[in-house]
């Protein structure tokens, strides 16, 4: 199969969806004359003219909240963060707006808006733009929350967003941009809220997302080497949760690993072990093990920086642990 | 208009200061020796050391992602300002915070701020405090043109001028927010004609002009302290520098920025203006720049011989001992 990086796999969906359908525009900081800092919105100005990729004012709140009414008033818009951490700045329009607008008022309308999201550790980038904030959106109801861990998920899952008639936060780890991988010629889009069984195993389920499912991966291989069969499973939709994918693999390995880069208090690890506690836990051999980021903002040093990033022979410590 | 000689030589320092820091930085940074990403204040070095030069260790200002220049015109020490941004243990907030989160309390410099955007309700907060505590006091925030987008800029100033709180809000117009020409994004010409809307006082100045600077924030400054409320001052200047060390530039040409720095330098400015007026002799200028040059060199130095935070720095700082949890 063809290699090209995330940051192309996300332009082609782009790009396709763009062509498919002239009601979806993009718009955000500094994405048409720069092609986005990942380089991820290169040539689509040239393509489809800069009155369909704008370049906006320094100004999320108008950026989401122009994006809802323009959602409301029949376009297809995908706004972009340029870092996750700034949706900080637009909180209001995310969770009082974008995620409520259909429920509260009685189905009226549709929400078709994404909201893209460069999360997660670069390069002592430091506390503010450093941040993976999934968890938060997992809390609201009403929003769908994706998360890509490879080239063809990010194309896939992109387009499926773009399709899709829901607000989706679409949260795409700076790491993985320049990264190269698979992905299959002409269109696909892959199915929002279904996980991915990236290995089959049998004596232990460790789910993940994002970077650190290739630190999973490593793990896997590693404890492949030790004897212990892992089944990695990659969630691609924090909200809503696979529920079904989960259980039955945990019903499988009967026991549980969960890895993110988000601080690991309150994250989404809390809340699969929770769902697995409450209607599995007969089927469980051993505790559940959730690795995350210690409960500190990411420090600037490299020194420091280094302690909050999970490693995959932190991920193979958990597993050796559980499956003693 | 005249001047001390002392308060020039005080001023060329800062200004000087903040351009051999700078230049070292790009050096150190595009040599792959400092972690992150840095802005660089070269050719704005006029505004800071012209504002700050009205203010006192008491006052406080707030500064943005470009904020080493800030820094320095409030009177941070350059050693820890150099170590923080190699990460070290020794930098201003102990290798936590780094370029874009540099910050010295004790000199009233309440940090550099990675959001665009995120000084302005702050200063508007300690302007808040000083008029509640009746210290005379004032606070300054500097932001960009491209900063003035934000919607906390409209809700720190109304709530400042509706309140005649002590600050000044400095907008630092170098035409450029990121890779966006300021005309792209925002249909008034002028910045400071927004402060019609907030019942407010303004006031252009150019911005390579540190005596210009300096005369216009006195004034605003002046009537803060007095009671009179909040200055918009926006200072024209044109950013020199790529908008981060290492940033292609691919939305301008060299030729065009290479001519307008030599045409108008900030620095340069100065000193011809100092020599043509007889204020400094050159052979002063030259010295002050020497010496400026070897303090450069030796906080390099040190940084890079200082060590990296501990370990256990990691989980430090997040909490302070409250002493209502102490004595219960
Ligand atoms: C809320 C927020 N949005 C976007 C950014 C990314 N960003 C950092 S600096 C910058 C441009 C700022 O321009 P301006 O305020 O004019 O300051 P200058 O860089 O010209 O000094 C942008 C878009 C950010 N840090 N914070």
């Amino acid at each position: 199969m063809r290699e090209i990086t995330f940051s192309e796999a996300t332009l082609e969906a782009m790009s396709e969806e763009m062509q498919r359908d002239e009601k979806v525009f993009v718009m955000g900081e500094d994405i048409a004359r720069q092609g986005g800092i990942f380089g991820q919105f290169k040539g689509l100005p040239q393509k489809f003219g800069v009155e369909r990729v704008i370049d906006t004012p320094i100004s999320e709140t108008a950026i989401v909240g122009a994006g809802i009414g323009a959602a409301l008033a029949g376009m297809r818009p995908v706004v972009d963060m340029h870092f996750a951490d700034f949706v900080g700045v637009c909180m209001d329009e995310v969770l009082n707006q974008m995620a409520k607008i259909c429920y509260m008022f009685g189905g009226q309308c549709t929400m078709p808006l994404v909201m893209r999201a460069p999360d997660g550790i670069i390069r002592s980038a430091a506390a503010q733009h450093s941040q993976s904030l999934e968890a938060f959106f997992l809390h609201i109801p009403g929003l769908k929350v994706v998360i890509p861990s490879n080239t063809a998920d990010a194309k896939g899952l992109l387009k499926a967003a773009i399709r899709e008639d829901n607000p989706v936060l679409y949260f795409e780890h700076k790491a993985l941009f320049p990264l190269k991988g698979p992905v299959p010629e002409g269109e696909f889009c892959i199915p929002i809220g279904k996980a991915n069984i990236a290995k089959e195993g049998k004596d232990v389920t460790i789910i993940s997302y994002s970077l650190m499912m290739h630190r999973a991966l490593e793990a896997a291989d590693k404890l492949a080497g030790q004897g212990i069969s892992a089944e990695v499973i990659d969630l691609r939709t924090i909200s809503p949760i696979d529920k079904e994918t989960i259980f039955s693999s945990v019903a499988k390995t009967k026991r549980l690993v969960i890895v993110h880069e988000a601080v690991k208090t309150g994250g989404v690890g809390a809340e699969i072990s929770a769902l697995v506690a409450e209607e599995m836990i007969d089927y469980l051999d051993a505790p559940i093990k959730r690795l995350g980021a210690p409960f500190v903002p990411i420090p600037f040093s490299p020194s420091l920086e280094r302690l909050v990033k999970i490693n995959a022979d932190q991920i193979v410590s958990a597993v050796e642990e559980i499956c003693k | 208009m005249s001047y001390q000689a002392d308060f020039l030589r005080a001023l060329y320092r800062k200004m000087v200061t903040i351009r051999k820091f700078e230049e070292k930085i790009g050096e150190l940074f595009l040599g792959g020796e400092l972690p992150g990403f840095v802005h660089l204040y070269i050719g704005e070095e006029a505004i800071a050391s012209g504002i700050c030069s009205n203010l006192t260790d008491e006052d406080y200002i707030t500064s943005t992602h470009r904020g080493h220049g800030h820094c320095i015109a409030k009177g941070a020490n350059i050693k820890p300002m150099m170590a923080e941004i190699f990460g070290k243990k020794t930098g201003y907030c102990k290798g936590k915070g780094g370029s874009m989160h540099i910050a010295d309390f004790s000199i009233g410099m309440l940090g550099a701020n990675g959001v665009v955007g995120g000084g302005y309700t702050l200063a508007v907060g300690a302007a808040l405090a000083a008029k509640m505590k009746k210290t005379r006091q004032v606070a300054v925030c500097f932001f960009g043109d491209g900063a003035s987008n934000r919607g906390t800029f409209h809700e720190a100033i109304n709530m400042a001028a509706a309140w005649k709180l002590p600050v000044i809000f400095l907008c630092e117009n170098n035409q450029w927010a990121s890779t966006t020409p300021y005309r792209t994004t925002t249909a008034v010409e002028n910045i400071a004609d927004r402060a019609v809307g907030y019942g407010i006082p303004s006031n252009i100045v150019n911005g390579n002009d540190v005596f210009a600077v300096y005369e216009a924030a006195k004034v605003a400054i002046e009537r803060a302290r007095e009671g009179g409320g909040p200055t918009l001052i926006e200072a024209k200047t044109y950013r020199i520098k790529g908008h981060f060390v290492g940033d292609p530039e691919m939305y301008r040409t060299k030729a065009e920025v290479q001519e307008r720095f030599e045409k108008d330098d900030p620095l340069k400015n100065f000193v011809s203006d100092v020599l043509a007026k007889g204020w400094l002799k050159k052979a002063e200028l030259d010295q002050i720049e020497t010496k400026i040059t070897e303090e450069v060199d030796a906080a390099v130095d040190s940084a890079r011989k200082d060590p990296y935070p501990d370990d256990n720095e990691l989980y430090s700082d997040l909490y302070v001992e409250s002493e209502v949890n102490l004595r219960a």
